[in-house]
């Protein structure tokens, strides 16, 4: 069994702020993450697949499929956004947390998988996000309903 | 528990099926499939899993682990043309997933045994692409 990884990379900015909570807690709760005027991160993302290797190619995800899949479903809507005031997820009361984000992208991924990998092999493993090198946060594509 | 050691290698390839057209070389291989080669520096990264010898406190001595890792890969893969060179890429391609796994073919005899065992093998062609392998078991779903 082969795990397949990519790695990918975008900047964003967000701002921490949970509507149901008062000014008070949320500063309390986000701290400076919560500033008005929001901020920005370098993210890291790693997308795994699992599966056989592909006996003629030798490959057990075309990761040319896998970039045009990511650029499609996180760095078009995601690279160089505020994802408070540009993406859909967190425009409710959703807050663009990283943990957040993680699931955000692994559920994307997952729903458009098919169409870049229509056979029964590679599956879409997890996704893998780090905010900072010092955070990070990793979702099983399994956890997404 | 699980123990890790990390090494290097520099290797030029060509990524191209012959079953394949060159439309679909390139679609899955892209400037990789470019005839001429090119190359990586390859990290391999070796797991193995066990528990420490109730004396040494050790799973296995790394300098010994070191030395495998030179003798059975380094010494054949390093500032060598993968698909000319080093068997059996002259009739798989030397695709990341397959040195994977013939990396793990070489170690897997000399590292599981009694207690211990080969976990995993992982390379990393660049920072960016790197694959895990854990052996034949089959996938499950």
């Amino acid at each position: 069994m082969f795990r397949v990884t990519r790695r990918y990379r975008f900047a964003a900015s967000h701002r921490l702020h949970a509507p149901p909570l008062s000014e008070e807690e949320n500063r309390r709760i986000y701290g400076k993450c919560n500033n008005p005027f929001g901020h920005g991160h370098n993210y890291v993302l790693e997308v795994s697949a699992r599966g056989p290797a592909d006996e003629r190619t030798g490959c057990a995800a075309n990761t040319r499929e896998m970039d045009e899949l990511v650029a499609r479903e996180v760095l078009a809507p995601f690279a160089n956004r505020n994802l408070n005031t540009e993406a859909a997820a967190f425009a409710g009361a959703v807050v663009p947390t990283s943990e957040n984000l993680g699931i955000e992208i692994c559920r994307r991924l997952k729903a458009r998988w098919h169409e870049a990998f229509p056979g029964n092999w590679p599956k879409l493993e997890k996704v893998r996000i780090a905010e900072t090198a010092r955070n990070i946060f990793e979702i099983g594509a399994d956890e997404i309903a | 528990m699980i123990i890790t050691r990390k090494v290097e290698f520099s290797a030029s390839h060509v990524c191209r099926a012959p079953g394949l057209s060159e439309e679909e070389n390139q679609r899955w291989f892209g400037t990789a499939a470019n005839p001429h080669g090119h190359g990586h520096n390859y990290v391999l990264e070796v797991s193995l899993e066990g528990q420490p010898d109730p004396v040494t406190g050790m799973v296995l001595d790394l300098k010994e682990l070191k030395e495998i890792l030179n003798r059975e890969v380094v010494s054949l893969y390093d500032h060598r043309f993968l698909n000319y060179e080093v068997p059996p890429f002259d009739r798989e391609v030397p695709t990341t997933e397959n040195i994977a796994r013939d990396i793990w073919r070489r170690l897997e005899p000399h590292l599981t045994s009694g207690g211990r065992r080969l976990h995993s093998v992982r390379v990393y062609e660049t920072p960016d692409l790197f694959v895990d392998y854990f052996g034949e078991q089959p996938c499950s779903a």
